[in-house]
């Protein structure tokens, strides 16, 4: 590549979406370490090129649905930091009130129609999203990030076979970090993999490097042209490696160490900025800027959410019907 | 006069009508449904709005979800109430949380349309009475209607809701007939239907068993025993202060419903009497916790009927 002016500009922000979700993602999980998060929380450390790769290529407008893993697709779809953080740590201004957590972040403001607890749960809600956007006459599109564990549940197949059958403006998303929470994802899974489910249902898939997210920007600026024309859905198919356990209490330490380190070795932002150096877009001292800047950033938003009101009790009883 | 399932398609295309963000999606929709309730919709709404899908429970619920969230208005058609089964996950840990688990910004403006209960022997898997479950459930309304113009009137109430509505489309009662007026009004969620007035007992039920109630009440009246008869016609939000004040004027409340009487909506009710009158004589009437069997003798055997509403209302007058 050729660093022009303008993918100049579009590579430091890809660039610095990743810095942000590494450094919100460190900060509330130690946050979580200090007892001051409290419930679950699935970190996405190491995957951030797939959420700021796609994301970025993305309107206000369009949706997206998202996992259990998604501070990630959160922040690089533009949902506000202080809103997440004190999400996270239980407090009225979060972005549900509190009522959500890490497991349930929702920012409808930019499109970002919530994480879910339940893998798979996303797929039908994105396909409908980008059923009503059709129905209105509308040219925005629903992106749906979901991981390898996905593919095995029912809506996955009933999802992909839909939005082929109706041509919705869909972009499906699978975030590949090779394992379902505790299993390995091949150990579990039959056949050739995600690209020949999609192919099978007359959905095109494509697989990158999930942990570049030059290759992944690249993949998903062309994918989300075509579904945005009207060519139908697509699926991108991006391969990435979870650094973390499955949750902040899991060490993963079934896992061999010698490949934990070489996953860690090729993670997106080194790797990124590796490039960007060699082709002269910034600096060291720039790169090391931005990633000071973004862990300044979350951890003053950690401690504006320290200092935030908890939800008045009373909160407890509204918003179950709207009537 | 107008057939129920006629009431339910002029109600629909009334509402199709007035709001292009109204559109219905579920299978065998373009070819009118199973039971009629669509019919001449393709022609009047065309495919985009009027959309027969795959056999996928899952996604046609979650689907009407995620295109109400963008602001468009579906109707959720499962076409027989057991196959919601196959999407309980879209419902119970999808539509029913949305509004609450992300602080109110979701607004999931639809309706699921479950025609229950039991019809023409139908067997095991397609004549269950699970209304219960739902109004367990938070986060939803559940309206049980039983005559032409309260389905009518509750479906335009259940469109135009911002909240998920589960509607339990009466399928024994298709082809009962009554009036409906020619533009249908909302009727207001969680009222009552005073189906006739008396000082004997009361009797509240909904749904398919009304005209089993009516029935029952026949013959008491026959005896000389006035029955107060009120149609819920919605589980929740449910009528309960019509209920205690009727149950505490006649002194007596009998709650009769097709449901399995094990922890039965019935149960909820009769709870809630003891708590707000107490002395109120209290009894129910509901299937035994028996699967649905197939044939006529077996069937007749555990469903309840007018004879057995009658003697329940017996034993209660005895207490």
């Amino acid at each position: 590549m050729n660093a022009t002016t303008a993918n100049a500009a579009h590579w430091l922000a890809l660039h610095r979406s990743m810095c942000r979700i590494r450094a919100f993602e460190e900060t509330a999980l130690a946050a979580h370490q200090a007892g001051d998060i409290p419930g679950p929380l699935h970190v996405s450390i190491g995957q951030e090129a797939v959420a700021a790769g796609v994301c970025l290529n993305l309107r206000r407008e369009d949706r997206i649905t998202s996992n259990h893993r998604g501070h990630g697709h959160a922040l690089a779809k533009g949902a506000g930091v202080a809103g997440m953080m004190e999400e996270l740590h239980g407090r009225a201004g979060g972005h549900c009130g509190g009522k959500g957590g890490s497991m349930h972040i929702a920012d409808f403001s930019v499109g970002m129609l919530g994480a879910n607890g339940v893998v798979a749960g996303g797929i039908p809600i994105a396909v409908g999203a980008a059923q009503g956007l059709k129905l209105l006459g509308l040219d925005h599109i629903a992106v749906c990030f979901f991981g390898d564990g996905a593919i095995n549940r029912g809506p996955f197949l009933e999802g992909l076979n839909w939005a082929a059958l109706y041509r919705l403006p869909v972009l499906f998303v699978c975030e590949d970090n090779g394992v379902a929470a505790f299993t390995r994802a091949a150990d579990v899974t039959a056949g050739p993999g995600v690209v020949a489910r999609a192919a099978a249902l007359g959905v095109p898939a494509v697989t990158v490097d999930g942990n570049d997210v030059g290759a992944v920007d690249a993949a998903a600026a062309r994918l989300v042209a075509e579904v945005r024309g009207g060519a139908g859905p697509r699926l991108l198919h991006a391969q990435t490696y979870r650094h973390t356990g499955h949750t902040s209490t899991d060490a993963a330490a079934w896992r061999p160490a010698d490949e934990v380190a070489a996953a860690k070795q090729g993670e997106p932002i080194a790797r990124f900025e590796a490039r960007l150096l060699a082709e002269g877009v910034a600096t060291a001292a720039e790169l090391a800027a931005v990633r000071e800047d973004a862990l300044a950033e979350m951890q003053a938003a950690r401690a504006a959410a320290m200092a935030a009101p908890w939800p008045d009790p009373a909160t407890a009883f509204s918003d179950v019907l709207g009537a | 006069m107008t057939t129920l399932v006629e009431a339910l398609r002029l109600a629909a295309l009334q509402e199709m009508k007035r709001d292009p963000r109204v559109w219905v999606l579920g299978e065998d929709v373009a070819r009118g449904g199973l039971f009629g309730q669509y019919r001449g919709f393709l022609e009047k709404f065309g495919p985009d709005r009027v959309v027969s899908t795959p056999i996928s429970e899952a996604v046609i619920m979650g689907a009407g979800l995620g295109a109400a969230l963008v602001g468009t208005r579906p109707i959720i058609e499962m076409r027989i109430f057991d196959f919601v089964m196959c999407a309980m996950d879209e419902l119970v840990n999808q539509i029913a949380k949305i509004r609450y688990m992300f602080g109110g910004q979701a607004r999931p403006s639809l309706v699921v349309r479950m025609p229950h209960g039991l019809w023409r022997n139908s067997a095991a898997q397609h004549s269950q009475v699970l209304e219960a479950w739902f109004a367990h459930l938070p986060g939803v309304v559940v309206v049980a209607p039983s005559t032409p113009a309260d389905a009518a009137g509750l479906l335009v109430s259940a469109i135009r809701s911002d909240d998920p509505v589960l509607f339990f489309d009466p399928k024994n009662l298709f082809g009962v007939e009554g009036e409906v007026p020619e533009v249908i009004e909302p009727i207001p969620f969680g009222r009552v239907r005073r189906v006739q007035s008396g000082n004997g007992l009361t009797i509240v039920s909904w749904s398919a068993l009304m005209p089993a109630v009516q029935q029952a009440a026949a013959v008491l009246a026959s005896r000389g025993i006035g029955a107060e008869i009120l149609d819920l016609r919605c589980l929740w939000p449910w009528d309960q202060a019509a209920v205690v004040a009727s149950a505490r004027r006649t002194g007596r409340l009998l709650v009769a419903h097709e449901a399995v009487e094990v922890g039965g909506f019935g149960a909820e009710i009769i709870a809630c009497v003891a708590e707000h009158a107490p002395g109120v004589k209290l009894a129910r009437c509901g299937m035994p916790r028996v699967p649905l069997p197939f044939s006529p003798p077996l069937e007749e055997a555990i469903k309840v009927t007018p004879a057995k509403i009658v003697a329940a209302a017996d034993r209660l007058l005895a207490r």
